[in-house]
């Protein structure tokens, strides 16, 4: 990963390029994230089911892949699909990856 | 038909005209004439000025969306906003063409209620989550799919 890459994947994004969190087709909690860290962040506090919404249809991946062009990461949480993971278990193991993600983002700068 | 401060007030036989228009919209004034006991002329007379003060909005057509071949859902959308940005997230709302309706309501909290249409679940989606949540003001979105209609109809009362 090159310093460019890592840059990207730590800026911060403009309102309607946000992640929103939604439970549901067309149901919106209110919680969005504008940046890898307060995606994060959001992770710990957002309704579960929000979680696995998002997890399962590929929105996270698609998010981190495009608007973060964090390729590495997107991976790493497409892996999280294959584990059938559901609840507060996907809610740690989610976090674990962004989490540590972030920290070595963080640590290349 | 009497003028009230600019504004115009309407009698028994405007309200008359505006039923038989709304129940066909394509009818002749001297049907309508014929139909209400009165000149053609009158009803040509008040149809202008009810058009001119803007009683008379527009002549449109009902279409049937499913026999004329639309493959689409509609969803009822309520919007939670802040109450200083509401009109303004109204106002945007008005300009998406998959939205057809828009109205406010007041309750514990300002809503924004509209009706939206879209190809599929996921045009629905992404609509919502790209040109709704965005906009300043949106606290949350509750998003109901219609599975049946029982009523739709544009007459009102007078």
């Amino acid at each position: 990963m090159n310093a460019e890459t890592i840059s990207k994947g730590l800026k911060t994004v403009p309102r309607e390029k946000a992640f929103y969190f939604f439970t549901s087709i067309g149901n919106y909690t209110g919680v969005s994230a504008s940046s890898l860290k307060e995606f994060m962040e959001r992770i710990n506090d957002v309704n579960v089911k929000s979680l696995e919404f998002h997890l399962y249809r590929g929105d996270f991946e698609k998010w981190i892949d495009e608007v973060l062009e964090d390729k590495d990461l997107a991976v790493g949480v497409r892996k999280l699909q294959k584990f059938n993971l559901s609840g507060e278990t996907l809610r740690n193991q989610l976090y674990a990856t962004v989490s540590r993600h972030l920290k070595w983002l963080t640590s290349q700068i | 038909m009497r003028l009230k401060n600019n504004a115009l007030a309407l009698d028994a036989t405007d309200y008359k005209i505006l039923e038989a228009l709304q129940e066909d919209g394509r009818q002749t004034y001297t049907a309508i004439g014929e139909r209400l006991g009165i000149a053609h002329s009158t009803v040509y007379d008040r149809i202008k000025r009810m058009e001119q003060y803007g009683i008379i909005k527009k002549y449109t057509v009902v279409i049937d969306a499913e026999k004329a071949g639309a493959k689409s859902i509609t969803a009822i959308m309520t919007v939670y906003t802040d109450p200083k940005e509401s009109e303004k997230v109204a106002e945007e709302l008005c300009k998406a063409p998959e939205v057809l309706e828009v109205y406010t309501s007041l309750s514990e909290e300002l809503q924004i209620i509209a009706k939206v249409v879209a190809e599929n679940q996921e045009n629905l989606h992404m609509f919502i989550a790209n040109s709704v949540a965005p906009l300043s003001g949106v606290l949350r979105i509750r998003t109901s799919m219609v599975t049946k209609k029982f009523k739709e109809t544009q007459i009102f009362n007078v």
